[in-house]
């Protein structure tokens, strides 16, 4: 469990980060928090010949939440974000899935960007960017793009990105008003990956239904799993219980999720119903105040 | 306490039974340890492991010509190198009927388990070593590999070992009364399968071996964090064929976790220093956490097909149960599936039993000793039985331990099968009726039905388990202890057996200085060096306080008598005239006339260089003290568990733990609790989290523990405890072994506990660990 020998980067520039990327090439990895690559290094499940560290980068260490919305660099610990007071009450589903996410010891160290360029179809926070609708920010030597949550995820740990770019920034945008949330999930001990998780968002309307609903789960595929089909059985109703009920046999009647030695399919496929229908009576539970001072 | 107060009125006891502060905190709690790997090697080559990726495959060649010209890289060595110590490493305990299976240090030709050693890589450092075992290239021919004792007892299935005719390792019966007429004439008999999973020792630390050897001395020094220091150097010995005394064995003064698979004997620890000895250059071999899963011997799984029969009150007439035991690839000793067999009657009166064992080698890392080391098996499938006898009677699970329960006034009670010492079954003492009752009293079942009622009816699951055992501890055939007046007037106590964070420099600094009647401050203890004490056995099987607990007592009182004498001779008095307290020994009806130890070592032990003494002087104050039990002595304790299941994600919350136990009496109760409160978490872990996963041919699933779920604080709940005290006669001290006790009920109460909450949905509860998969095909997946 030591590592193969790389050689070490330590750029202080963006810039300088990215040419010697586009030096490098394919034969590099980008260290930033480290959580994952890590260990991955250590069981030599990776043995890249160069390692970036992007750690001294400053402008990759800043976020700021504004009117637009909240934009985190790819140097900005899980737990920074955790403990924002503003953008717990500005975006309270991105604060419970951090709760969620490993443990204290993990997130004072990992970064949000690093977490969603590991593309873990079963962490967190891949699924509620999804249900977000966040916007990856890539760049390379060559420029700038952005690339939506839910096309930037590709496969099990596989994301849009090219060898020669970096995740600099993620942009969640600002929620509409009256906007409700809830994050769910089941792991075998607290901090593990989800055996199954649900990012749930959407609106009340005036009228008390839900609308825009969005359903994201992670586990159950090798990228977030967005369940179009349920909220298109919700949105417009008013959640009722037989609403639940009918969108949860829907869960496990439609999914046919991934089985690997944590779970069997069989269980995702249930369970995924039982989280999906527990994250929309969430939202429920959150009607009166969505209505009420906002 | 009460039993405590008894040997105080024998004795002059001041500091045993007393929860004192242990002494080897402080240095552990401020990172001062100091464990294999912060020893000062720094002239030390490091050898890195290449490993059987096969489960099952014939080695056909070996090719090391490009790893040697790595740079950094020294030597690199293979069976074909190691002759002279391919020599096979026998079973701790056998029996006449195994089919014995040779097992060499490393692969020679066929690897049998993935995980086992092929080559040694020496390098400058493990980074370079490591990078070197990627380089060596081996071709293999697969074999077709055996992954469960399911597989291992097919018919005409692969063999584990190439050219044997069987896979069964051993099958043997036990018998006590009849069993077979009366399994004919109960008036219930009822039947059930159980599969029970038990995890890995994980160990903070993983296993290490460094040596040294000095070519003018001849002296190999060996640093081995084992759990049983002269057992390894006694193999190392043999195999080498060297004297005892050439070889100096030492485990580390800290040792970060043991709980049996550091008791086995491994081929590492054969192979780093003997090739020390020919390269003349030492060497450290500590293993990492990829390797502590693939290679340190874990328990993993029995198969049980269980039948009791009983009468209409519940009265137990008759157990039979026939049980499957994975051996792994070899016999590494048959202790735990034979402590399964004995362990399966547990507190209760059964006249007739039926115990069989088959045992099935498999392509699997070798199975040994786990903290409660097969009874935790035992355990569960007998309490399952006693909760299913229990429904099937509409009775009270706790009732029907009461009726069946051996009395105090039974004891010695004779089961009439054989433990794993090889003596007869025979309870020492106990008091079983009173761990129930406490635990019951504790629980207030009545109101707890109440609850459970109520919650049903708010669609809450709610469920009680009790689970019950007796656990044979401090087996033979000794242990031994050292106890010396040093030249500075000190007591210096020297153990055989080495500690892996049991505190043995404070408790037994606790009986030495109640044995002699010295100031605690005065008693060193020191441990794990064989150069030190000739000969013991080591730490294993809750063995060591009522084996090593009376050889330091007994040491401790010869070395008293010696200290007397001296000082009688000193004041010119009869020694039942004086006494002893704090650094001196005086005149009890005139203290001011005292001898200090100091003094006492000067005449006696430093003396006056080639002068004479009196003949009656006692000289060189030096007592060792070897005690030799019996047969074991037995503990036993109860665990009550109230759960909560959620029936739609089958996750299980623990609301409440409460152990009970009784270990005889207590040397430290603060060193016992947490004894017990470690082995609970391991209790839990195997009921609800740990599970060591194969595939079908043979490949480890969970080799980190993102895959291995390992519980963490979160997961285990703090118990509450309470004790009884029911001291062995069978040793001066009173005492029976408590490192496993709280880990043996735990998977049973808790697989009772869920079948209880989940009784609506009539779920059988078979198979543990409860993953929450298991959990929900419990609720889904029945008739």
């Amino acid at each position: 469990m030591k590592s193969a020998p790389f050689k070490y980067y330590v750029p202080s520039e963006i810039d300088e980060a990215l040419e010697l990327l586009y030096q490098l090439g394919d034969e590099a990895k980008i260290l930033a928090g480290g959580q994952s690559l890590v260990p991955m290094l250590n069981y030599r499940l990776l043995s890249p010949a160069n390692l970036l560290d992007i750690n001294r980068v400053s402008e990759l260490k800043r976020y700021s939440l504004t009117d637009e919305g909240l934009k985190i660099g790819a140097g900005v610990r899980q737990r920074e974000i955790e403990l924002s007071p503003e953008i717990e009450l500005a975006f309270p589903v991105l604060h419970q899935a951090l709760t969620n996410v490993a443990h204290v010891q993990i997130r004072n160290r990992g970064t949000i960007c690093g977490s969603l360029a590991h593309a873990d179809s079963a962490a967190e926070l891949p699924s509620v960017m999804v249900a977000l609708g966040a916007q990856m920010v890539i760049r390379s030597g060559v420029g700038v793009r952005a690339v939506k949550a839910e096309e930037f995820f590709k496969f099990h740990l596989t994301s849009d990105l090219e060898p020669a770019e970096i995740l600099t920034e993620v942009h969640v945008p600002k929620l509409p008003a009256k906007t409700v949330g809830a994050f769910e999930e089941v792991t075998r001990r607290k901090g593990d990956f989800a055996l199954v998780g649900a990012a749930l968002l959407g609106q009340w309307d005036a009228n008390g239904q839900i609308q825009n609903c969005r359903i994201v789960c992670s586990g159950v595929a090798p990228v977030p799993l967005r369940l179009r089909f349920a909220e298109d059985i919700v949105n417009g109703t008013d959640l009722s219980d037989q609403v639940l009920v009918n969108v949860q046999q829907s869960v496990m009647d439609s999914l046919d999720p991934t089985e690997d030695i944590h779970t069997s399919s069989h269980y995702r496929k249930i369970v995924t119903g039982v989280v999906v229908r527990r994250g929309l009576s969430r939202l429920v539970d959150q009607r009166g105040a969505a209505n009420g001072s906002r | 306490m009460s039993q405590i107060s008894e040997i105080k009125e024998n004795l002059t006891v001041t500091n045993i039974g007393r929860g004192m502060i242990r002494r080897e905190d402080p240095r552990l709690l401020t990172g001062q340890g100091k464990f294999i790997d912060d020893l000062p090697f720094s002239d030390f080559y490091e050898a890195a492991i290449l490993r059987s990726p096969h489960a099952h495959a014939r080695v056909v060649s070996i090719d090391t010509e490009r790893a040697l010209k790595l740079s950094g890289v020294i030597a690199i060595y293979t069976a074909a190198d190691l002759e002279p110590i391919m020599k096979d490493l026998p079973p701790k305990v056998s029996h006449p009927k195994l089919n014995y299976q040779i097992r060499l240090p490393m692969v020679k030709e066929y690897a049998n388990y993935v995980g086992e050693p092929i080559a040694v890589v020496v390098a400058e450092n493990r980074y370079i070593a490591e990078d070197a075992v990627d380089l060596i290239e081996i071709e293999y021919e697969t074999l077709p590999a055996v992954a469960s004792t399911h597989a291992a007892l097919r018919k005409g299935g692969p063999k584990v070992h190439i050219g044997s005719e069987s896979n069964v390792a051993v099958h043997i019966i036990q018998k006590a009364g009849d069993p077979e007429a009366a399994l004919k004439t109960a008036p219930h008999v009822i039947r059930e399968t159980f599969k029970i999973t038990r995890g890995g020792g994980h160990s903070i630390e993983g296993r290490g071996v460094a040596a040294r050897f000095d070519p003018i001395t001849q002296q190999l020094t060996v640093w081995d964090n084992t759990q049983a220091p002269h057992y390894v150097r006694q193999m190392l010995a043999t195999i080498y064929g060297m004297t005892e005394d050439e070889i100096r064995l030492i485990a580390p003064q800290d040792i970060g976790g043991g709980f049996g698979p550091k008791a086995q004997f491994y081929g590492e620890e054969v192979v780093i220093p003997w090739i020390v000895m020919q390269m003349k250059h030492p060497v450290k071999w500590v293993e990492d956490r990829w390797e502590n899963f693939i290679s340190a011997t874990m328990e993993r799984s029995q198969t049980h097909r269980v039948e009791v029969g009983f009468d209409e009150d519940g009265h137990l007439l008759v157990l039979k149960d026939v049980f499957e035991h994975d051996q792994g690839a070899y016999c590494v000793g048959l202790q735990v599936p034979t402590i399964t067999m004995s362990t399966l009657p547990g507190p209760y009166v059964i006249p007739n039993i039926h115990s069989e064992l088959i045992s099935c080698y498999t392509n699997i890392v070798p199975t040994s000793s786990l903290r409660g080391a097969g009874r935790p098996q035992a355990v569960t499938v007998m309490e399952r039985m006693m909760d299913r006898i229990a429904e099937h009677l509409g009775m009270e699970p706790a009732e029907i331990r009461r009726r069946n329960l051996i009395q105090p006034d039974q004891f010695p009670y004779a089961v009439g099968l054989l433990f794993r010492d090889g003596s007869p079954l025979t309870y020492d003492s106990g008091n079983y009726p009173a761990l129930l009752e406490g635990a019951v009293d504790r629980i207030d079942i009545v109101k707890f039905r109440r609850d459970q009622a109520e919650a049903r009816s708010q669609g809450r699951f709610l469920g009680l388990g009790l689970s019950m055992y007796v656990e044979g501890t401090g087996i033979g055939p000794y242990e031994g202890a050292r106890v010396r007046l040093t030249n500075s007037g000190k007591i210096l106590v020297t153990l055989a057996a080495s500690p892996q964070g049991q505190g043995y420099e404070t408790v037994y600094a606790q009986v030495a200085a109640d044995a002699i009647g010295v100031d605690i401050d005065l008693v060193e203890v020191r441990h794990g060096d064989t150069s030190s004490i000739p000969y013991g056995q080591g730490t294993f099987a809750s063995r060591v306080t009522a084996t090593a607990g009376p050889a330091v007592w007994e040491a401790s009182e010869l070395l008293k008598s010696d200290l007397l004498a001296v000082a009688a001779s000193l004041l010119k008095c009869d020694v039942s005239s004086l006494a002893l307290s704090g650094n001196s020994v005086f005149i009890e009806s005139e203290p001011e006339r005292r001898v200090l130890l100091y003094d006492i070592a000067l005449v006696s032990n430093v003396g006056r260089h080639g002068m004479s003494v009196p003949r009656d002087l006692p000289i060189a104050i030096e007592r060792t003290a070897y005690f030799k039990p019996v047969q074991a002595v037995y503990s036993s304790g109860i665990s009550a568990v109230i759960v909560e299941v959620d029936p739609e994600t089958g996750k299980i919350e623990i609301l409440k733990s409460l152990l009970g136990h009784d270990c005889g009496n207590v040397l430290n109760p603060m060193i016992v609790e947490g004894q017990i409160l470690g082995g609970h978490a391991h209790g839990i872990g195997n009921a609800i989290y740990e599970e060591a996963r194969y595939s079908e041919d043979g490949q480890p699933q969970a080799v980190s523990y993102l895959d291995y779920a390992l519980p963490t604080a979160i997961e285990v709940p703090t118990p509450e405890l309470f004790h009884v005290f029911s001291p062995s006669p069978l040793n001066p001290l009173g005492v029976k072994g408590a490192g496993e006790g709280g880990t043996i009920p735990v998977p049973g109460a808790v697989a009772n506990a869920v079948e209880d909450a989940l009784r609506p949905f009539g779920s059988r509860i078979c198979e543990l660990p409860l993953t929450p998969e298991r959990v929900l095909r419990a609720i889904y997946d029945h008739d």
